[in-house]
């Protein structure tokens, strides 16, 4: 039998502490009795000498310092597995939402996993074909990657994040997948957006969602990323499944980190979250990727929103340094109606590199992003000078970047919601689009490149019109 | 019986424990019954606060510490090249063949390989008198590294018995009698990570150490046993920055350090590295790396060592006469390492909550770097340790504490900049904003072995780059028409050292890396072009004319000649000579 203390002699904020208590381990999961017999969770944050600082993730509100008592378990929080949790929904803490999400467990895990050893990972190289061609194109994302989407309030990252969940495929292959949907604070309107996007698709079936919603218990969200990479983990590295993780909003998830951080006094680091943000956030980003002879992976696709769209922000900033690239979401494209609205120079994919070339996507890749990539940027400063000088005061090379920026923008990287390009298609484009400049123009492509592929656009835009229609619906 | 403490407290990596009088500053202890291995860094009446290299999650009030009494040390010896191991030196290798995929807890492995054998070739014979540092034999390690067994430091006597032949490091080569007693040495010595290794003295740095990398080489070189850094926002190319010097400096030993980041970056290193040949000997470069592999998701205290571990490493193969190069990537991430000990240890927080002795910590590992004379007092032996350290500031802004500390002991600064990245000009280095200090050193080295007009080259380039962001400014105002033909001459060249010299593309198989002499023309060919420009400018030649020249499409492809073919280079300049002169004719 567990010992049942009743000695709380502190609560503030989330936090409470109880003393005289014997054997407490730090991190444990704490089972908090309320007068009314009904139960909270906590966590151990600290232990010293007789004393035990606890995080309550339904919030104190109710706790008394006389009839509340509370039990210490012994173990960490431990998630309950088993194949059968894909088509499940549990709730913020990893407990089924209703009974019909009971699972007879295989197994069970603590969310805290364990670091995966930098030894045993093997690289991500595999391409995702999105259909979307700022991400195919020029932002490639590959199995195994952890790729965030940071948006803006307003913005149409879900339509992304359930656009890359429909349409992501691996080349010629047709293997076992799962989707893990993690939802922290946001509202029921959002999650039901994915479920019902799910449920058109079929692929409800082959998911497990997470929900903690914005009238759910804030601090449990501290728990909530941590039960959905379990569930990933499992699926992947046990259950050999390629699972596809989004993770919305980690915005939430760091607010929650630092209101604890504040309760407990913590000297702040920048704009008041903690100095260990970099840290914590880290194993959350980090349990994703490939393992040496295990057929499964995991690709995480968390989004946050940057508060005031700043990217330099901690929240966006230290998951910039964490993660493998980044699609940055624009309000400025959002206006001028281009969809979807992925600012494409500051977005990223690090992982690209291995993940695209010959027998992966096409030897031409490489060089033709490099190209592209420095003629846009080219194209946005000339679109600047021009505001001030006006266009006419333009060389007529410079005529030729402001004009390619504006069809790269409405013609490459806007594209239906439904539209699925393949990345020929994609690619193609790209040639389609540089095949206006000189050829002295495009250094950034290799001369055989150049030779072969070139021709078969040049033709087409000889009357230096450009028409081209984005791949098929 | 063991001496034992109590643990009387647990915060994250922080363990404080009492009963603990006697046990020294910076001792290793092992925490509860699952040894989760710590060190001592604070004491107070018998308790003592440790910093625990492992999770303590399920660790409690009461449990067991068992002090050692040793402080943290590193094992050095053969076996040390090609591995990778954790902040504490522990093999990842190893753990992944007898733990699997994920790390536990726990796990003590030996640094080195106890059982492999080592061909032992003697280079003193018995009853030679010899001294710390002195050489007694080598193995050949690798292809690359002759791993010298040295006389351990403060060890001066006669050898009684030395023999070659085939050994584990744990058995006796030789035995040392320093007039009183008989030392048996192994080819394994134990050193403290936080004392430095001895040396003899220290020299100034005065050769340059080539990295391959153009906006390097030529514009803010580096010093072999000199200090750089690498400051940028996220995704700016720090990490490709170092990983590009990993592979190509000129140095004779690596150890690349992943202090905080990402495992996949340690991935690529591991992939790669044995396919990658080294241009001098051709061998694969991981025959000459080391690899320290603390990622963000390992323990923080560990990350926090992880720093030391590899430049006590670095400092072993410096005794040997190697010039090594250590990177560590990041700096920022053992800074909040730091930071997150000093605040559960509830110390005075300075700047953005950084302990106040953060710029005397980065200094003194600063200062671990160095071109020496090597402790061994028979020859003229030098060694050097050349850092390079990563800086990640938040929102890259370089106001940031670790930015300024680091600014304040390092000797080259490399700014990376996102508004390069975002236009894809790789590396990012700013050419405006970065500097080296190094040039004034490496001055007389460079004219004698390199070339004469090395310096004259970067600061005619250097010039023109400062003309240009000038120049763009009164374009910005009245556009480019309002410019003379020279000044358009001075953007037209400018354009083309930027495009065609100073980017590079990492991941292009001939571009990755420049030889110090193709580098060298390249820029040549461009000044010339220059200078045969303003002439033709002069005698009437048009400035549109000049611009749309068709070699400037063949200087932009220089990058692109192999390293030995540089003669193709070459030709470019009678190239330009007829192309401009037809320019006139017509
Ligand atoms: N020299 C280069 N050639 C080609 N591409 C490069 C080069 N340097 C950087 N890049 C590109 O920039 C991306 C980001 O670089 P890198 O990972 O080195 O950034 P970082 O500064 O280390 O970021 P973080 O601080 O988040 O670790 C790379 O994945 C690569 O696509
Ligand atoms: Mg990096």
């Amino acid at each position: 039998m567990l010992k049942e203390y009743r000695s709380i002699t502190n609560i503030s904020g989330p936090l409470m502490i109880v003393e005289e208590v014997e054997g407490v381990k730090y991190e444990e999961l704490v089972e908090i009795k309320m007068d009314d017999g009904s139960s909270r969770n906590g966590r151990v944050l600290e232990v010293n000498n007789d004393k035990a600082l606890i995080q309550v993730f339904e919030g104190t509100t109710g706790i008394d310092t006389e009839k509340t008592s509370v039990k210490f378990t012994g173990k960490g929080i431990h998630m309950y597995l088993s194949p059968d949790i894909l088509g499940k929904i549990f709730n913020g803490l990893g407990r089924p939402k209703s009974a019909k999400d009971q699972i007879l467990p295989e197994k069970s895990l603590d969310i805290n996993g364990s670091p995966i050893n930098p030894y045993s990972r093997d690289y991500p190289n595999e391409f995702i074909q999105t259909g979307i061609s700022a991400i195919d194109g020029l932002n490639t994302l590959v199995r195994g990657q952890k790729l965030p989407i940071f948006t803006g309030s307003g913005l149409p990252h879900n339509r992304i994040a359930a656009q890359i969940a429909r349409q992501s495929a691996v080349l010629g292959k047709e293997e076992e997948f799962a989707v893990v949907f993690v939802a922290m604070g946001i509202t029921f309107e959002e999650s039901q957006y994915f479920i019902d996007d799910f449920t058109k698709t079929g692929a409800i079936n082959r998911s497990v969602l997470i929900l903690n919603l914005a009238d759910d218990p804030a601090i449990e969200r501290i728990a909530t990323p941590r039960v959905g990479l379990t569930c990933a983990e499992y699926l992947a590295f046990e259950k050999n499944m390629h699972v596809l993780i989004i993770l919305t909003d980690m915005t939430n998830y760091c607010e929650a980190l630092k209101e604890i951080s504040a309760a407990r006094k913590e000297v702040p680091g920048r704009r008041g979250y903690p100095g260990y943000m970099y840290t914590d956030l880290a194993t959350i980003y980090e349990r994703a990727g490939r393992i040496k002879g295990k057929k499964g992976s995991i690709t995480q696709i968390p989004i946050l929103t940057m508060p005031e769209d700043d990217k330099t922000h901690p929240i966006p900033d230290l998951t910039g340094y964490i993660t493998e690239g980044q699609i940055i979401l624009s309000r400025s494209f959002h206006k001028k109606k281009i969809s979807p609205p992925i600012d494409v120079l500051p977005s990223l994919s690090r992982l690209k590199d291995k993940g695209i070339g010959k027998d992966k996507t096409r030897e031409d890749h490489a060089d033709l992003f490099n190209q592209l990539y420095a003629a846009y940027a080219r194209g946005k400063e000339v679109q600047e000078l021009a505001v001030i000088l006006g266009e006419a005061a333009l060389s007529d090379i410079d005529k030729i970047y402001f004009k390619f920026a504006e069809d790269f923008e409405a013609i490459y990287v806007s594209q239906g919601e439904y539209e699925n390009r393949t990345i020929d298609q994609t690619l193609d484009l790209g040639w389609k689009l540089l095949s206006v400049f000189p050829r002295t123009e495009l250094k950034r492509i290799r001369d055989e490149f150049l030779d072969k592929y070139l021709p078969l656009f040049k033709k087409e835009s000889s009357d230096k019109k450009i028409t081209v229609s984005g791949g098929e619906k | 019986m063991e001496k034992i403490g109590n643990i009387v407290k647990v915060a994250g990596p922080l363990v404080v424990a009492k009963n603990m009088s006697g046990v020294k500053m910076y001792d290793v202890v092992f925490v509860s019954e699952s040894r989760l291995m710590g060190e001592v860094i604070e004491i107070d009446g018998d308790l003592a606060s440790i910093q625990v290299y492992e999770e303590t999650g399920g660790i409690g009030v009461g449990e067991p510490v068992f002090p050692t009494n040793f402080p943290l040390t590193v094992e050095l010896g053969p076996g040390l090249i090609e591995s990778i191991y954790d902040g504490i030196q522990r093999p990842l290798d190893v753990i992944y063949k007898q733990e699997g995929d994920f790390i536990s807890r726990g796990i003590q492995v030996p640094a080195l390989d106890r059982q492999k054998k080592w061909d032992f070739t003697a280079l003193v014979s018995e009853g030679q008198e010899v001294s710390e540092g002195d050489f007694l034999g080598y193995v050949n390690e690798t292809s690359l590294v002759k791993h010298y067994i040295m006389v351990p430091p403060k060890l001066y006597g006669k050898v009684l018995k030395i023999s070659s032949g085939s050994f584990t490091i744990e058995e006796t080569i030789a035995v040392i009698n320093d007039g009183k007693s008989d030392s048996d040495i192994t080819m394994i010595q134990k050193w403290p990570v936080r004392i430095p290794r001895p040396y003899r003295e220290k020299i100034n740095p005065s050769i340059p150490l080539f990295t391959g990398q153009r906006v390097v080489d030529m514009f803010f070189p580096i010093a072999k046993g000199g200090t750089a850094c690498v400051p940028g926002p996220f995704g700016s190319g720090k990490t490709v920055i170092q990983h590009q010097l990993a592979k190509w400096i000129d140095a004779e030993v690596i150890i690349y350090i992943g202090c905080g980041e990402r495992g996949n970056e340690m991935t690529e290193v591991l992939l790669e590295f044995p396919e990658l040949k080294d241009p001098k000997s051709g061998e694969p470069l991981m025959k000459r790396t080391v690899l320290i592999a603390n990622t963000s998701n390992m323990p923080v205290a560990a990350r926090e060592a992880s720093v030391y571990t590899g430049i006590t490493i670095a400092e072993y193969f410096r005794d040997m006469g190697y010039s090594v190069a250590l990177m560590a990537d990041s700096t920022s991430r053992w800074a909040e390492a730091m930071r997150e000990i000093s605040g559960r240890l509830e110390e005075m927080p300075g700047d953005e909550g950084y302990p106040a002795y953060l710029g005397a910590r980065l200094a003194s590992f600063y200062e671990r770097a160095g071109c020496v004379k090597c402790l061994q007092k028979t020859d003229e032996l030098e060694g050097a340790i050349t850092v390079i350290g990563a800086v990640s500031p938040p929102g890259g802004d370089l106001s940031d504490p670790v930015v300024q500390a680091t600014l304040r002991v390092v000797k080259v600064f490399w700014s990376l900049e996102a508004r390069l990245a975002y236009a894809r000009h790789f590396p990012a280095i700013s050419w405006l904003n970065s500097y080296s200090l190094y040039n004034d050193n490496i001055k007389d080295f460079v004219i004698d072995n390199v070339r004469e007009d090395y310096f004259d080259m970067q600061s005619e380039a250097m010039n023109l780059l400062e003309k240009e962001s000038e120049l763009e400014e009164i374009v910005r105002l009245v556009g480019i028409d309002s410019l003379s033909g020279q000044d358009r001459l001075v953007l037209l060249t400018a354009k083309m050292i930027r495009e065609d010299f100073l980017h590079q593309n990492a991941y292009h198989e001939v571009d990755t890396y420049t030889a110090i002499d193709k580098q060298y023309k390249m820029i040549k060919t461009i000044i010339y072009f220059y200078n045969q420009a303003q002439y033709y400018l002069k005698m009437g030649a048009d400035i549109e004319a000049l611009e749309n020249v068709s070699l400037s499409e063949k200087i932009a492809r220089m990058k692109y000649i192999p390293n030995d073919e540089t003669s193709r280079i070459d030709e470019l300049e009678k190239e330009i000579d007829n192309e401009f002169n037809s320019l006139i004719k017509q």
